[in-house]
């Protein structure tokens, strides 16, 4: 397998991680804010760099220069490919901006300790195409959450019993999956409780509430770095697509579809601002699922891209929220908020965020939106359409918050709610890429492209070998037939 | 320096010229060096002036040369080859787009003149020159555009920017609610557009004018696509139309979009915005002309919205409700000349009632100062005659007209109890569902957000 020049991953695994070993032992909250910052700041540096050096290999997938890790366990744990290369430094960067954004007033609640370890545990995911590592990874990925629930004294229960179904599915699932046979029933069961396991991880309904309950109970911070970086469509890239028939990826994409409008209208309906995002998040997030499983050449790479997309945008969305929350705390929807004089530079970024999620032109999501709208009707013409009018409910619900919060009355403060310094800096990085991306799309959809054919030819190949597809043996003698599906 | 070469040069000025001023007001908020009053105003002038003088010596080069179709080919903004998917920049110069790409800069214009005074020392000036600069580079692509993807762009800069400037005055309530109505029913005709947008890509294989038209330039083109197709495609834009032009039964919208600031409704509800839908319309021409069951469905909403404009307008207190249902007259009277198959009478009568229409509004603000200019000068008051329908018309019919007109016929009222509430009551529904699932499954209430104290209030709002 080709090497990266040097060994980007497993720096950018490590280093937050030691970081966050390290964060431990300060004692003065500032100091670990900015130490939190320089070190989220190399993390960033090191995917980026994983990025470049991965695209100067033109390859489909490599590992690091001096991989430690393979020369240990003799296995290819970390394997950075065409789909996870962007989504690292992006992961990165949402991590860097949250801790950015984070005020001094917030930072005795705000634990920068497990904040960078939930970051090694991402990336780590991220890196990951080993099946048990991956659900290893998943299933740790769980704890920080739930800790700080604890630690915070609020019920875990609705948390606690999904994670643990989550969990369990995983694992269940996948040991089945290595046991069984390629066409029996046991395989189908594996390949239905992993599939489970990524639909609870991403919030599709009904299994979505623990989401909710996350985001009404734990800081904003944390529930926003467990949910953005999309790990449940990661799981499902890596452990479901390959092995699942085109039926039973196109009957999650209905499901996804389903959840992206029911999830659309639910953010209407929300009185809370957290809980308006979580459905705002959750709506985006399963149109990107949508794409994900339609397996087309146009519909995977809208997906690709949305998927960046909705990350960069609703994180900025989600980190503009936040930064309201810690001016005037919790913010309600029944009223108007009038925040617009106090705070211009957050409501620009709160609209431009929330305009690029939903595809404005000229935004980064305009066409991966395009492109996943296109290939969502291609494949089901009546039903595809649902795709247009959850982004319709979508831009409706953005406009309602934006002018629930920033307008509609002049708020009064007795002192300055201006975005400072390093929230500025936030908001001109995200709106640079985000208008950047929006401007000269071009690199983005090639190279997602070229990911989306990737992933479809792996997935071909082992398909055509027949053995090597446990599903669809199995299903075309239930009679299920093999959906046709736009592969080149 | 060849006509092509000139021609290019130009059409690209005046498509960049809004864009960059977007640029310019868009970004020096954002790094925190906000443009003075004076810096802001001359930038619009300067990107008016540009684009304007270009638009007019392509006309002129048009006309000397005897060109009527001239397109600009900026090139693939984003190309996937294998999939045949392209996202093709184009811009088309015909007797259909020049005329209003220069009636667009002419009163965009005249309303920045008119606003750097109406505005002065308005703590939103910057904010509306912004806006005002979106709402033109979209009225500026939407008139070239050459493909229905680069409609569809410029076509959503223009509704964010009413959605905004409806809400201007965004320290009361009622322009920011009209906003969001506005921006709402903006969204569902933009989703109807967008289907339609697919659907004709895949029908033609690219949402190129020129493929969907045939070979000839508008209004002579000949569109390319079935009869059935043809309803559907047409259908779904007469959605978009009706959304954007404010037709029934849309209408509803028109008066809210009163609240913004006199020189943002004229431009965009009195002139510009309103005619966007009928330009669409002209632009698909073609379509119409091959399925007489939507040319029939066209020129009936036309008609509708035309009488329902004038039994609205008779009946308003306020004269920019009134001027906006007259215009809404106007535009319904435009659409069912499109319908019935006009195409020159139509670009006409929109040019014209824009130009009439935007002096209207400028100067709705003094219009009792007017009213007693006149009176001064005929030396008595104005007559207030008996209209011919006030003397034919029963007594009880004119009651039920009038209730119906006051109510703006009920419109809003019906959208929102057959749709909008509806609609909210299954998802309202729904969360008490979910309210009572997480409750089940914490074993007592779920909920932290419901016991909040929300807002916590600054010092000064207890003096």
């Amino acid at each position: 397998m080709p090497e990266l020049h040097l060994p980007w991953q497993e720096l950018s695994i490590l280093l937050p991680l030691l970081g966050g070993l390290v964060i431990g032992a300060v004692r003065h909250p500032e100091r670990a804010r900015i130490l939190s910052i320089l070190l989220c700041s190399f993390t960033l540096i090191a995917t980026i760099g994983e990025w470049v050096d991965f695209s100067t290999l033109h390859t489909f997938e490599a590992h690091d220069h001096w991989d430690v890790i393979e020369w240990i366990f003799h296995k290819d744990l970390f394997i950075v490919d065409e789909l996870s290369a962007p989504l690292l430094p992006l992961a990165a960067l949402l991590f860097l901006m949250t801790v950015l954004s984070t005020l001094r007033t917030k930072i005795n609640r705000f634990s920068f300790q497990w904040t960078l370890i939930a970051e090694a545990i991402v990336l780590a995911t991220l890196s990951c195409r080993n099946s048990w590592m991956l659900v290893t990874l998943l299933s740790v990925a769980t704890i920080p959450p739930w800790l700080e629930l604890r630690s915070r004294g609020r019920s875990t229960r609705v948390y606690v019993m999904h994670m643990g179904v989550f969990i369990a599915s995983l694992i269940i699932g996948q040991s089945l999956l290595d046991v069984s046979a390629a066409d029996s029933t046991g395989a189908i069961i594996a390949g239905a409780l992993l599939t489970l396991a990524s639909l609870i991880r991403s919030g599709i309904i009904p299994l979505h509430c623990w989401m909710t309950d996350l985001f009404e109970k734990a800081t904003f911070g944390t529930t926003l770095l467990f949910v953005t970086p999309m790990t449940g469509a990661y799981a499902l890239m890596r452990l479901v697509l390959p092995i699942a028939p085109d039926w039973a990826l196109q009957s999650i994409a209905i499901v996804s579809l389903i959840t992206a409008f029911y999830a659309g209208g639910m953010a209407l309906v929300q009185h809370d601002a957290r809980r308006f995002f979580c459905y705002l998040f959750l709506s985006h997030s399963s149109l990107v699922l949508v794409g994900l499983e339609l397996v087309t050449p146009i519909g995977l790479t809208g997906a690709l891209c949305v998927w960046l997309s909705v990350g960069l945008s609703l994180a900025g969305f989600g980190i503009t929220l936040r930064c309201l929350e810690s001016r005037i705390g919790r913010i309600s929807l029944d009223d108007y908020h009038g925040l617009y004089e106090q705070t211009p530079i957050l409501a620009a970024l709160f609209l431009l965020t929330g305009l690029a999620s939903i595809g404005f032109p000229g935004t980064v999501g305009f066409v991966g939106t395009e492109l996943l709208i296109e290939g969502a009707v291609t494949v089901y013409p009546w039903i595809g359409m649902t795709v247009v009018l959850s982004a319709a409910l979508n831009g409706i619900a953005i406009m309602f918050a934006y002018f629930r919060i920033f307008t509609g009355t002049r708020h009064k403060a007795s002192i300055s709610l201006k975005a400072r310094l390093s929230e500025q800096f936030a908001v001109l990085v995200l709106a640079a890429l985000i208008l950047g991306g929006g401007l000269f799309p071009q690199p983005g959809i090639e190279s997602r492209f070229h990911a989306a054919m990737e992933l479809i030819s792996h997935r071909q190949q082992k398909t055509d070998a027949g053995q090597g597809h446990p599903l669809s043996a199995h299903a075309a003698s239930l009679g299920i037939p093999k959906a046709v599906s736009n592969m080149p | 320096m060849t006509f092509g070469q000139l021609r290019d040069f130009l059409g690209i000025c005046v498509v960049a010229s809004p864009a960059i001023l977007v640029a310019i007001l868009g970004i020096t908020p954002l790094i925190g060096r906000s443009l003075s009053e004076r810096a802001m105003a001359r930038c619009t002038q300067l990107a008016i002036l540009v684009g304007l003088f270009s638009s007019l010596i392509i006309l002129g080069l048009m006309l000397f040369f005897g060109v009527r179709h001239v397109p600009i080919e900026i090139g693939d903004w984003v190309v996937i080859p294998e999939q045949h998917f392209h996202f093709h920049l184009k811009f088309i110069f015909d007797r259909l787009s020049v005329p209003f790409a220069i009636l667009t800069f002419v009163l965009c214009g005249t309303i920045g003149a008119f606003t750097s005074r109406y505005l002065h020392r308005e703590p939103g000036y910057g904010r509306f020159f912004l806006f005002y600069a979106l709402f033109l580079l979209g009225m500026t692509v939407s008139s070239l555009a050459g493909t229905i993807e680069t409609l569809f762009l410029g076509w959503e800069l223009v509704g964010l920017s009413s959605a905004l400037l409806v809400g201007f005055f965004h320290e009361h309530i009622n322009p920011v609610r009209n906003g969001q109505r506005v921006w709402c029913v903006y969204r569902i005709a933009d989703a109807a557009f967008l289907i339609a947008a697919l659907t004709l890509h895949h029908l033609t294989g690219a949402g190129d004018f020129d493929g969907l038209m045939g070979s000839g330039s508008w209004p002579e083109g000949q569109a390319t696509i079935s009869e059935s197709h043809a309803l559907f495609v047409g259908l779904l834009l007469l959605i978009a139309v009706a959304g954007k032009s404010a037709l029934v039964p849309f209408s509803g919208w028109l008066p809210r979009a009163m609240e913004g600031p006199t020189p943002s409704s004229a431009v965009f509800y009195g002139s510009l915005s309103v005619h966007l839908g009928a330009f669409l319309l002209l632009r698909i021409s073609p379509i119409l002309e091959i399925s007489w069951p939507l040319s029939l469905v066209v020129i009936a909403i036309g008609l509708i919205s035309a009488l329902y404009g004038s039994l609205a307008a008779r009946v308003q207190s306020d004269v920019k409700s009134a001027l906006a249902f007259a215009s809404l007259t106007q535009v319904g009277l435009i659409v069912a000349e499109i319908g019935l198959g006009l195409r020159y009478i139509p670009l006409i009568h929109m040019i014209g009632h824009a130009c009439l229409r935007t002096l209207q509004l400028l100067r709705a603000p003094s219009l009792l100062h007017d009213y007693h200019v006149m009176e001064d000068a005929i030396g008595t008051h104005l007559d207030s005659v008996p209209s011919f329908w006030t003397r034919v018309l029963p007594n009880q019919a004119r009651l039920w007209l009038y209730r119906f007109a006051m109510e703006r016929g009920y419109l809003d009222a019906i959208l929102d109890a057959w749709i909008v509430r509806p609609f909210l009551a299954v998802f309202r529904w729904s969360d008490r569902m979910e309210r009572l699932w997480t409750d089940f499954l914490t074993g007592g209430d779920s909920r932290e957000s419901d016991h909040l104290e929300h807002h916590i209030p600054s010092p000064e709002e207890f003096l």
